[in-house]
């Protein structure tokens, strides 16, 4: 029998733990023009996110598209400039970072994108597209190179290595195209690995190998990664925390299985109430769901986001002002007036 | 034959196509029964030859189609030997329309969507313009889509309600019988579940039924009363949906639905090893006994469709 860790204990653990990225009140604004020049208001696709992950932690981030995950995403990249707030990755603010820095940081960042086929070149092999980021590392000696290509083939389970390094990406299958950028990612040896729908295009069969293959990456290497996914069903095998997103803000921050049992935010529950399980009893029920469709980032509702498909609203309350974040359990944060 | 319940009787349909390597045996004497006012989902992973299924029974071929043969009962009779204009005047649209894949991008950019959504019913049911818009803005109501959308792009609507137009689409001619393609595979969980909610709606109201062809197993419980499960060209398994959910028999069935990602509970998911056989080089035997758990020596000889209790399975086991 393995001793059951006791709630204090992993309270205590999290305490020690290193923070990796550190972010806080993060806005990510883009302007719209009219006529190329006059100013037409804002896309304010991030609108004040505060978060920190650890070392050795997933996170995942769940939400709808247009909810500003990708732009999330992209500022955390160092992509994007943020309007407003900062990311602090290793004590370093990403802002303050000059080319040089910038360098630095994206040899600690790995990136998985969502649809492989679009993320490798098509006219390079296998060998070459995983060699391409040690040559921009600085890495000269040819041998070397090619030596840590195969260890991150091996990692990823492209193997015998040699069948794979010099065939074109439209010669692998799907599952193997995602394993190449997996392994592209892991190949400088990241800290924090940024996962953007790594399976959402893959096969259902082939979704859980990837999971459990990027998992027991997280884990050798000690991996602090960011999951973003609108499939809540494939995030409790992977993630120790989820952040709910919704028009540009976090609206429920918490452990997963705090967020899958007892969804406190409304918008989290008919997310739960809209992922399916196979049951054929599915088929005789109708799902409640919320009316309407998520708003433009441009002109987002007043008060609560999420109000005009409430149907728990308060009025007078949450269309008027802005929820800030409760705790109604230990570590369970919602922005909802509900809990106040 | 036209009395009882039948719609659809599929018997020994082949598609395959040529290529230099030889031909690709996408569809591989596929039998399956639909009944009116039921929905049937065809199981698999991609490239097992299930979107080639729903354009050999629509008879939406490319241009190296190959061998096509075998028959399709609509209400009893064979639509096979009929001519490509008959074909097209009295079953495509008329009464069995489809729901393509990525259907949202498939719109056309530079028409407005009330036209594109009119003119399947202008084409095959010969009404006029102004009769094709009362129908569109009925078609409109059924799958929810506000009726002032008529005159917009396809780029001013969003993801779910371009899928809903799309869907539109199959219904405005009344067909009897809708293929879906993946109908929502490329949408929002959010959005899943509305145009979910607004197929059972359809079959509920206008007793149409549907063939949904997804490899999503858990989104595809919610229209499924049957479910036949395709590998490699073969349906391997069909079985109702209740017991197939509770229950599949076939290797292959239940290392698929192992292989789901549960909100509750804790079983770990499996995932099935090795990778479907290319259609062009087909095993000889049962071809899913490379990857099966189960195999035995008989697995070498191509499986008998074994029938117990009304449910079927390719499968040695269970001779």
């Amino acid at each position: 029998m393995v001793a059951v860790p006791q709630a204090k204990d992993i309270e205590n653990k999290e305490n020690t733990r290193k923070t990796v990225l550190s972010i806080d009140d993060l806005h990510v604004w883009f302007e719209l023009k009219r006529f190329g020049f006059g100013h037409a208001g804002y896309v304010k696709a991030v609108d004040g996110v505060t978060f920190d992950i650890h070392e050795s932690e997933t996170i995942a981030v769940v939400g709808e598209s247009g909810c500003g995950k990708s732009s999330l995403m992209k500022t955390i990249l160092a992509l994007y400039k943020p309007t407003k707030g900062k990311i602090v990755f290793d004590n370093k603010d990403l802002s303050e970072l000059d080319n040089k820095g910038l360098h630095w940081y994206r040899s600690h960042v790995g990136y998985v994108q969502q649809d492989p086929y679009g993320a490798l070149a098509p006219f390079m092999t296998v060998q070459r597209i995983l060699e391409e980021p040690l040559i921009v590392g600085g890495i000269k000696d040819k041998e070397n190179r090619i030596q840590r290509i195969h260890k991150a083939m091996e990692e990823v389970k492209l193997t015998p290595v040699n069948d794979f390094l010099q065939k074109f990406p439209h010669m692998l299958s799907g599952g193997q195209q995602q394993r190449v950028v997996i392994a592209r990612a892991m190949i400088m040896e990241p800290k924090l690995l940024v996962a953007d729908e790594p399976v959402s295009m893959l096969d259902a069969s082939v979704r859980v190998e990837i999971l459990k293959l990027l998992s027991n990456l997280q884990e050798k290497h000690n991996l602090s990664v960011i999951y973003i996914t609108h499939d809540l069903s494939t995030v409790s095998y992977f993630s120790e925390r989820i952040f709910v997103m919704y028009a540009g803000n976090l609206v429920e921050k918490a452990k997963v299985r705090q967020v899958v049992d007892n969804p406190l935010h409304p918008y989290t529950m008919a997310l739960l109430t809209g992922t399916s399980e196979p049951d054929a009893k599915n088929a005789e029920t109708f799902k409640e769901l919320p009316p309407g469709e998520p708003p433009s980032l441009v002109n987002p509702p007043t008060g609560c986001r999420f109000h005009p498909r409430c149907s728990k609203v308060i009025k007078g309350l949450c269309d008027v002002k802005f929820p800030p974040e409760f705790e109604p359990e230990p570590g369970h944060l919602v922005a909802c007036w509900l809990y106040q | 034959m036209t009395q009882n319940n039948r719609l659809l009787r599929i018997e020994e349909l082949v598609l395959y196509f040529n290529t230099r390597q030889g031909p690709v045996q996408a569809v591989d004497g596929v039998d399956f029964v639909l009944d009116h006012n039921r929905a049937v989902v065809v199981l698999g992973e991609s490239g097992c030859g299930k979107s080639s299924l729903a354009k050999a029974i629509l008879r939406l071929l490319p241009r190296n189609a190959g061998t096509y043969s075998g028959h399709i009962y609509l209400e009893g009779r064979d639509i096979m030997p009929l001519t490509e204009e008959e074909f097209r005047q009295n079953i495509r649209w008329a009464s069995i329309s489809m729901v393509p894949q990525a259907a949202m991008n498939a719109l056309n950019p530079v028409i407005r969507v009330g036209d594109q959504v009119g003119e399947p019913a202008i084409v095959h049911l010969g009404v006029d313009k102004t009769e094709a818009i009362s129908l569109v803005k009925k078609m409109f109501r059924h799958v929810g889509v506000p009726e002032d959308f008529i005159s917009r792009y396809p780029f001013e609507l969003s993801g779910g309600m371009r899928q809903r137009v799309a869907i539109a689409m199959a219904l405005v001619t009344s067909p009897i019988l809708i293929i879906l393609d993946e109908p929502t595979s490329a949408l929002d969980v959010l959005t899943q579940a509305n145009i979910f909610n607004v197929l059972k709606r359809l079959k509920k109201e206008l007793g149409i039924s549907f063939i949904l062809i997804t490899h999503d197993i858990a989104t595809s419980s919610e229209l499924a009363d049957d479910v036949a499960v395709m590998y490699a060209g073969q349906i391997v398994e069909v079985s109702d949906a209740y017991r197939f959910f509770d229950k599949p028999l076939h290797p292959y069935s239940q290392k698929l639905m192992a292989s789901v990602p549960r909100l509750h509970g804790d079983t770990e998911p499996d995932f099935i090893t090795g990778q479907p056989p290319s259609l062009i080089n087909l095993p000889k035997g049962c071809r899913f006994a490379d990857r099966c758990p189960a195999r035995f020596e008989k697995c070498a000889e191509d499986p008998l469709v074994i029938e117990t209790d009304d449910r079927k399975v390719k499968c040695w086991l269970y001779s």
